[in-house]
């Protein structure tokens, strides 16, 4: 088992970041899906990009993991860092007779106490022989992230990684994930429509809205007009957690939060 | 004598039959994985513009010519293959039947006096010892390259964006499968046609999804059962004196519904098991 005395976990600010994105711009059928989008993520710190359906929160994960080339702006990932991604969608057909060991193995899975333990942690050992296509939606979103954790990454990447998994697996999900994220030293980029659940568990928000409309620790955000505009006032009061309610007109001017404004940007 | 030469020709069209099903295993069972029935049909059918092309400069040989069309073909559907206003076998059917009815016209502008069955049904037993090398060539380097990029070509059919991530280089790998499924739809052309090929490639590896556990062994499975029902299609199409290709294929949908049905029969017994 890996449970390792474990230190709070502390996003180390002065390391050089795994994954950096610099003015990122992408255009979909003439339309601008992302605008001047930069973001860094550092070893250890737990990111979570939020926003409106058809925000570009997919389009942003899709360039930052090289799936698509930004139109302008860059990607840089540090040398040598391992990513493990858990995509949105993922069914595979049944037509391949593939049980879960043998896709396990197809991508470097080895037989040795790591892996093992983490089957254990992750409460998917039991399936191992069971075909791929025969897993429930919450047993097939922990054997993806399995696959991710096989090659030590040092960045997990997930798109709406609960999607077809219900509230109490949902708070389940990314209570595992913060764990994992500490025993395995990980860094956490994910993209979600939880956002009670994932503000618990997140230690950066950014709020996107086809540019980056503001970022910062979750009850800022939580606290931040922009925000409010985008999710209604209902969602940013849970997030806010009241008792940062009455500073959030200065939210603004504080260090740990970040505003960006965009002429034209309309959040309607 | 006679008997001598009749035995050669059946023993080409047996070493014909069995390396081309051989190699129609692997490839069929990613055809099946991947849905991509209708596009072996498209570059099958587009084939036949090859067979006209030899038929009309008569400097080109046929093989070459039908190789080259059909890997003209799979480029273009790699690089245009995808318009999101149609689905994907909408294209592919303008494709598949437009080249066909072409190439029929064009056989028949040749004015050349060749019977068009010979290319839409195949003519194992006219196949040369020139084929015969080919197809064994075509199975060693074909064979080779499955086997050296196995793991890529799954994850990219399981799914593109993790293969990318894990550091596949996903367009190479799919337009790699693609040729190699067009290079052996050519050569295969000549042996069953270009209106069954698409047969051997699926029902083999179909049959073989109904007891295989593991990809590998459904690609290994897909091929053992295209031999044997290559080779039981073509003693049987000798013996009762009918066309070789159609007859392989009826042997391979019958052992599809033989396999098929055991398996369902079993399955109630497996369920209450678990």
């Amino acid at each position: 088992m890996i449970t390792r005395p474990s230190a709070l976990q502390k996003t180390d600010t002065s390391a050089p970041p795994l994954l950096e994105a610099a003015g990122i711009c992408k255009f979909y059928a003439g339309r601008e899906i992302l605008h001047d989008v930069s973001l860094a993520i550092r070893p250890r710190e737990i990111v979570t990009i939020v926003g409106p359906n058809g925000a570009g929160k997919t389009t942003l994960l899709s360039c930052l993991l090289g799936l698509t080339r930004p139109d302008r702006g860059e990607v840089t990932r540090a040398e040598g860092v391992r990513i493990g991604y858990v995509p949105q969608h993922f069914r595979p057909h049944s037509s391949m007779p593939l049980n879960v060991r043998s896709f396990l193995e197809l991508y470097g899975m080895r037989d040795d106490n790591r892996t093992e333990a983490l089957a254990v942690q992750l409460d998917v050992d039991a399936v191992m022989d069971r075909p791929l296509t025969a897993l429930s939606g919450g047993e097939l979103r922990r054997v993806l992230l399995l696959r991710a954790l096989l090659k030590s990454p040092q960045l997990l990447v997930l798109d709406e990684p609960t999607q077809g998994v219900d509230v109490a697996g949902q708070g389940e999900f990314y209570r595992l994930l913060k764990s994992l994220a500490e025993s395995q030293n990980l860094a956490v980029l994910m993209v979600s429509h939880d956002l009670h659940v994932v503000m618990a568990s997140t230690q950066r928000v950014i709020c996107l809205n086809r540019h980056i409309c503001c970022e910062g620790a979750p009850e800022r955000v939580g606290a931040d007009p922009q925000f409010k505009a985008l999710f209604g006032e209902e969602l940013a009061k849970q997030l806010a957690l009241y008792h940062h309610h009455h500073s959030h007109a200065h939210g603004i001017h504080e260090p740990a939060m970040e505003h960006h404004h965009h002429e034209g940007c309309n959040h309607g | 004598m006679k008997g001598a030469t009749m035995d050669e020709f059946v023993l080409r069209a047996l070493l014909g039959a069995l390396t081309l099903a051989a190699l129609l295993g692997p490839l069929g069972s990613f055809v099946v994985w991947r849905h991509m029935a209708y596009l072996g049909d498209s570059i099958a059918h587009a084939a036949l513009l090859g067979v006209a092309f030899s038929l009309i400069f008569t400097a080109v040989p046929m093989t070459l010519a039908i190789l080259a069309v059909a890997i003209g073909v799979a480029f273009v559907l790699h690089r245009f293959g995808r318009d999101a206003r149609f689905h994907a076998d909408t294209l592919l059917g303008i494709l598949a039947h437009g080249t066909l009815a072409l190439g029929v016209l064009l056989v028949a502008l040749s004015r050349q006096r060749v019977d068009v069955n010979a290319y839409l049904f195949g003519d194992i037993l006219a196949i040369g010892w020139g084929d015969v090398a080919l197809l064994a060539m075509l199975a060693i380097v074909v064979g080779g390259l499955i086997r050296l990029s196995w793991k890529p070509l799954l994850m990219v059919t399981l799914h593109p964006g993790i293969a990318h991530v894990e550091g596949i280089n996903v367009k190479r790998t799919q337009l790699l499968l693609l040729l190699m499924l067009a290079a052996v739809i050519a050569v295969a052309i000549q042996l069953v046609g270009v209106l069954l090929i698409t047969a051997l490639l699926i029902i083999p590896a179909a049959t073989a999804r109904y007891v295989a556990t593991t990809p590998g062994r459904m690609a290994l499975l897909a091929s053992l059962i295209g031999m044997g029902s290559g080779a039981l299609g073509l003693f049987g199409s000798l013996a009762v004196d009918a066309p070789s290709g159609p007859t392989m294929v009826v042997v391979s949908c019958f052992i599809f519904v033989v396999v098929g049905a055991i398996t369902q029969l079993r399955r109630p017994i497996e369920q209450r098991d678990e």
